[in-house]
């Protein structure tokens, strides 16, 4: 085996020109939310988390597996959210989708700030630069204790009707839905950016940064504006837990919180969306289960799983069905030609 | 009051000498593989867990666990190096990250599995505790032992750096791994002797540090980013960089910790992301 083929980078699809027409199997994705409801009644919130960190891990991809920045303080954004639609209730402000609107903006604007360090500086730099300011957030909310609550994490958030209409209720049904149509929208847009010539550009700077600015492209430009583009969407994903579930863990801004979804990314198969989204479904299942076991059993397989991964170099789940796929298509046209 | 800044600073050289410990292994893997090991601090604690087990189990005294602790260290880093790390050094920088995570979190699991969450304890001997008064201003006994213990120890790394054949074989190869090559130093080897002795420094320095750091399963996340820090602003692949960066990591964090307890560990934080703002390839660069 050559050492190139064990980089994940590498393994990301191969550039193509993009095609905005949806697949067959986009339409039954889109299904499977509604199946799920039928099917699953009694476990609606745990679904709903799953569209969350979904969403979560959408933003992360457009970072990651589009642009090629590698992020371990990614949770930093996504505890804005959380933090901003979770202050602006308790502080008497309830109105849900104003409050995500000021969670994107917030998080967005810190996103553009930080952009700048995390774009300069080469691959250690730009680590630590996202590990500390995901750190430095973690620690403000931790000893700001009458204004988050610390430790305690943020409580008595009431998030007022949707639309003055639907009630977030206990079963979640509100909930459901309402983190069902978010994630849609935000799926839409980012499936639309990342077919745009913006995102083909950006994949050209993920290919070969030393060259892109040779065919007039401002690298640094670009990847500022998907950084604040991504921070701004999980904003967005904080904000939509906050206010499904009514509370602000310490946890949400927490290093684990970014790590993990680095693991969501690359288990489900970075730079493809739909990956991302994969991974955030089968990592809640496992975790739903296993954790119920024994938690430390499951931070012993999370581990495995994650280096056995980095060694088979599979791409994540939609890179291995990929490499099936295309094996059989070969072997069907062999055949064929035979 | 000056008597106090005199003790915070005595109290932060101490707690650097013993993040320089850690780290300078880490210093020398990323400057010599460009291997972003997120696990470094895992080695550390196996060494801190190797010397409480030999102290409570057998008896054996806490000096003359030192060299078995930093044997035991350098052992697991020279077998992981060989299995498994070698394996990544071509590869990028994420997968680098994701299976030092990996890695973090199945240590964390086996040791909470087999000795517990709690703290492990230590028992220092008797001539180690305390503290003794110089003009009125009391000094740690144990602090002292540890800037002496690691001032002997970065000389004579220096030492085997700069004066020894295989010192030499280490600067050429950070320097220039092809060239290395083509002179004929096995490379290779070179990097598993230099990675196993990173390991088993970090492994000294887990024992030194449990009455300092504490030591229980969470070890390797919770100091992880300081000394991530340490060769991030020290730059990699020096030792003097990470020296530097260390004492001032450390008088940073005492004294933060020690004026402005509010605010916590954001005090490094902060000195961290404005140093690395100016010094994007950390303070002091190997010469190219």
């Amino acid at each position: 085996m050559n050492m190139q083929s064990l980089s994940i980078v590498d393994r990301l699809p191969a550039p193509r020109v993009p095609n905005d027409r949806w697949h067959k199997l986009e339409y039954l994705f889109w299904i499977l939310p509604f199946v799920a409801y039928f099917l699953f009644p009694t476990n609606l919130v745990l679904i709903s988390q799953m569209m969350i960190l979904a969403l979560f891990a959408l933003s992360l991809d457009l970072i990651l597996g589009y642009a090629g920045i590698v992020s371990l303080g990614h949770a930093a954004f996504f505890g804005v959210g959380a933090y901003t639609s979770g202050l602006l209730s308790t502080h008497g402000w309830g109105e849900p989708f104003s409050a995500l609107l000021m969670a994107a903006v917030l998080a967005a604007i810190l996103g553009y700030i930080t952009s700048f360090l995390v774009v300069r500086g080469h691959e250690l730099t730009q680590l630590m630069v996202t590990l500390g300011i995901g750190l430095m957030l973690y620690e403000i909310a931790n000893k700001a204790t009458d204004f988050t609550g610390g430790a305690d994490g943020l409580w008595g958030i009431s998030t007022w009707p949707l639309f003055g209409i639907f009630e977030i209720d206990l079963y979640g049904k509100t909930g459901y839905f309402y983190s069902l149509a978010v994630l849609f929208i935000m799926f839409l847009f980012a499936r639309r950016l990342v077919s745009s010539t913006f995102g083909l550009s950006l994949i050209g700077i993920r290919e070969g940064a030393k060259r892109m600015p040779a065919i007039g492209a401002n690298v640094d430009k670009r990847l500022v504006a998907i950084y604040t583009i991504s921070a701004g969407m999980a904003g967005v994903a904080g904000a939509l837990l906050a206010q499904t579930t009514q509370f602000v863990g310490l946890d949400s801004l927490g290093f684990i919180r970014s790590a993990d979804l680095l693991i969501i990314l690359v288990l489900g198969g970075a730079g493809r969306l739909y990956g991302a989204m994969l991974g955030a479904v089968v990592f809640m299942f496992a975790h739903h289960y296993i954790s119920d076991i024994n938690p430390v059993y499951w931070q012993f397989w999370i581990g495995l799983l994650l280096i056995v991964i980095v060694m088979m170099g599979s791409g994540g789940i939609l890179g291995s069905v990929e490499r099936i796929l295309e094996r059989r298509r070969n072997r069907a046209a062999e055949k064929g030609a035979s | 009051m000056l008597g106090n800044l005199i003790g915070v600073v005595f109290d932060g050289v101490a707690f650097g000498a013993l993040l320089f410990l850690i780290s300078v292994g880490l210093s020398v893997t990323m400057g010599l593989m460009n291997f972003v090991n997120l696990a470094h601090g895992a080695f550390a604690m196996l060494g801190g867990y190797v010397s409480v087990e030999l102290m409570t189990r057998l008896g054996v005294p806490f000096l003359a666990t030192l060299p078995i602790a930093f044997l035991a260290a350098a052992l697991a880093g020279f077998i992981l190096e060989r299995t498994l790390y070698q394996r990544l050094y071509e590869a990028d920088p994420l997968d680098q990250v994701l299976f030092s995570i990996g890695l973090v979190f199945m240590v964390i699991a086996t040791f909470t599995f087999f000795w517990g969450p709690t703290l492990q304890p230590v028992n220092l001997p008797e001539w180690l505790r305390g503290q003794f008064r110089v003009f009125d201003i009391g000094f740690g006994v144990y602090r002292l032992f540890l800037i002496g213990v690691v001032i002997l120890i970065t000389i004579a790394l220096g030492l085997l750096i700069e004066r020894t054949r295989f010192g030499a074989q280490i600067r050429a190869s950070v320097d220039n791994q092809q060239a290395s090559k083509g002179l004929g130093i096995n490379v290779n080897r070179v990097f598993s002797l230099t990675f196993a002795l990173g390991s088993g420094l970090a492994g000294l320095g887990g024992v030194l540090g449990i009455d300092v750091l504490g030591l229980d399963p969470t070890f390797p996340l919770k100091w992880m980013v300081y000394f991530l820090i340490v060769v991030a602003v020290g730059g990699a692949g020096t030792i003097r960089g990470p020296l530097v960066a260390a004492i001032l990591l450390g008088i940073f964090d005492v004294a933060g910790k020690y004026y402005v307890p509010e605010i916590g560990a954001f005090v490094i934080y902060v000195l961290m992301v404005v140093l690395l703002l100016f010094f994007p390839n950390g303070l002091i660069t190997r010469r190219a």
